[in-house]
């Protein structure tokens, strides 16, 4: 299968701050990767380097086979190939959930209106809000916000989706609803790079499991052998840690 | 007695006022539009980030530079000492004679604008970056972001300070009697030399300030609440269905008495 998305040696200061070391790390199409570690460890930073929202210091990031990081590369026709979804839903406080995910069809696609409208309805109905099109960011609760957020940048029609911890900002019992939609986006073989803290989340649904400490990859697999039979010391310490809270 | 002397000025002296209103508005409804919008061109300006390097940098560092040197000059200085040195300045020392209804909105809008840049610099400045994060990742450049995301909301923000300059420059436009601009203040003086009747005139100018101001401000909180939209929202495809639960409740109801 043909890498998707392949990070090359990238690295990544704030300052004097090394994040990111060296990083290798590659995503094939219809693969689920989740990356998980402990605070501070570099994972959103890794997954902001792949759409650039921040600047990668050193490295390549290759994109079915072109380097993104080239200076005549349209990094913003490349973001459009990419879905984010924050951890803070992020969602446009000055449009209604509709707009949401149909002003970037529309301003950066050119899509027409009738056909976003369309495309945004779909999505909106995957994730359960189709009837909320009229409401407001600020009238929706944290899962239906991030719901539509999810329904947003599945709008602009994706190759890959990258998620940052999207339950993170949840109420517990809201962290369900928005999981369900992931898992089922998991099972229609969509693309997905999940920054996550939801360990049996990542059991479940991940062909790969990616445990990154002190800005490396420390150990990669499949669930099973990373969240079951770790061979890392750090890795080991880490699961204990998590699932003993 | 008082009051009868209040009235006899304003009856024999009403379109006098009136105008003089009416100039006081003018100047300052159109100052505060010129001026909002040169806020919003300098403020937008301001926030562009600045390339690492090449040309760009060069030519942004410099409007910048320029561009604070105009807000400090303008907000440092007062505007009855700014009009003098515009509207004479122009004529003494470069054979300039500008009308002085143009230099009045001149002044007014350049000093609108210097504080309209810093308010709307504030208001972009303080918007989350989760939003400008968000909008970049479906792909939009800086200008799609800010067009379609960051500026609407900005504007919103900024209204009420928006609504704050427009009832300064009502009553601020009174300065531009130096100039001899006829707008309330300079009316106002007229009719008292006129007369030799002082406080009644003033007392009626005023109210008419007042006035003003007031309504301006309500108009203004009016606008605030129609942008803000309904505080509910229907839920869509259900026509029964209103997310508010009262409602719900009261169509329930009134379903059972129709049966
Ligand atoms: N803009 C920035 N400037 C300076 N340092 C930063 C910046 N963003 C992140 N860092 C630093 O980079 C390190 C990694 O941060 P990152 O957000 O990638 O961690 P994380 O693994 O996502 O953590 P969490 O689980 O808490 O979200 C942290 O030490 C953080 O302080
Ligand atoms: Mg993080």
């Amino acid at each position: 299968m043909d890498n998707i998305i392949e990070i090359q040696h990238l690295s990544k200061t704030f300052g004097t701050n090394e994040v990111l070391k060296d990083i290798d790390f590659s995503v094939k199409k219809g693969e689920v990767v989740c990356i998980i570690g402990s605070s501070g460890s570099g994972k959103s930073t890794l997954l902001r380097c792949v759409n650039l929202l921040e600047k990668p210091s050193g490295g390549q990031v290759i994109y079915k086979g072109e380097n993104i990081l080239d200076d005549k590369h349209d990094i913003y026709a490349y973001r459009t190939k990419l879905g984010m979804v924050f951890q803070q839903f992020n969602l446009f406080n000055n449009l209604n959930v509709l707009k949401n995910c149909t002003v970037g069809q529309i301003k950066v696609l050119k899509r027409s209106k009738e056909e976003a409208r369309e495309v945004a309805m779909k999505y909106l109905k995957v994730v359960g809000m189709d009837q909320y099109i009229n409401a407001r960011p600020k009238q929706l609760s944290g899962g239906q916000k991030q719901r539509v957020a999810i329904a947003r940048a599945l709008s602009m029609e994706p190759d890959v989706m990258l998620f940052d911890e999207p339950t993170s900002a949840l109420d517990p019992e809201m962290v369900g609803e928005v999981l369900k939609v992931m898992r089922e986006l998991a099972g229609s073989g969509l693309t997905m790079l999940i920054v996550t803290h939801e360990m049996e989340f990542a059991r479940d649904v991940a062909d790969r499991v990616v445990f990154m400490d002190q800005g490396v990859i420390v150990e990669e697999g499949s669930p099973e052998q990373v969240l079951l039979n770790p061979t890392q010391e750090r890795t080991r310490e880490f699961l204990s840690r998590t699932l003993n809270k | 007695m008082t009051l009868k002397l209040i009235y006899k000025i304003l009856v024999e002296n009403w379109p006098m006022f009136l105008r003089g209103a009416g100039m006081t508005l003018y100047i300052s409804i159109i100052a505060t539009i010129l001026g909002s919008l040169i806020g919003l061109m300098v403020g937008i300006i301001r926030t562009i980030p600045i390339p690492e390097r090449g040309f760009k940098k060069g030519l942004l560092k410099v409007v910048n530079g320029l561009l604070s040197a105009y807000i400090e000059f303008f907000r440092g200085t007062p505007m009855m000492v700014q009009a003098m040195v515009i509207y004479y300045g122009s004529a003494e020392a470069f054979g300039i004679s500008m009308d002085k209804y143009f230099a009045a909105i001149l002044i007014v809008s350049i000093n609108t604008g210097a504080y309209m840049s810093e308010i709307v610099r504030g208001g972009i400045v303080s918007i989350d970056k989760g939003q400008f994060e968000a909008a970049h990742a479906l792909g939009m450049n800086h200008f799609q972001t800010m067009a379609n995301v960051v500026m609407p909301q900005v504007i919103r923000n900024i209204l009420p300070a928006t609504g704050n300059e427009f009832v300064i420059n009502i009553k601020d436009t009174s300065v531009l009697n130096v100039i001899s601009v006829s707008e309330l203040y300079f009316a106002t003086k007229s009719i008292a030399g006129n007369t030799f009747i002082f406080y009644p005139p003033f007392v009626i100018a005023c109210i008419l300030y007042f006035v003003m101001t007031f309504t301006v401000t309500r108009i203004l909180r009016l606008f605030e609440k129609i942008i803000d939209g309904p505080e509910n929202f229907d839920l869509a495809g259900n026509q029964m269905q209103v997310a508010k639960p009262e409602s719900m409740l009261q169509r329930k109801m009134g379903e059972t008495h129709q049966r």
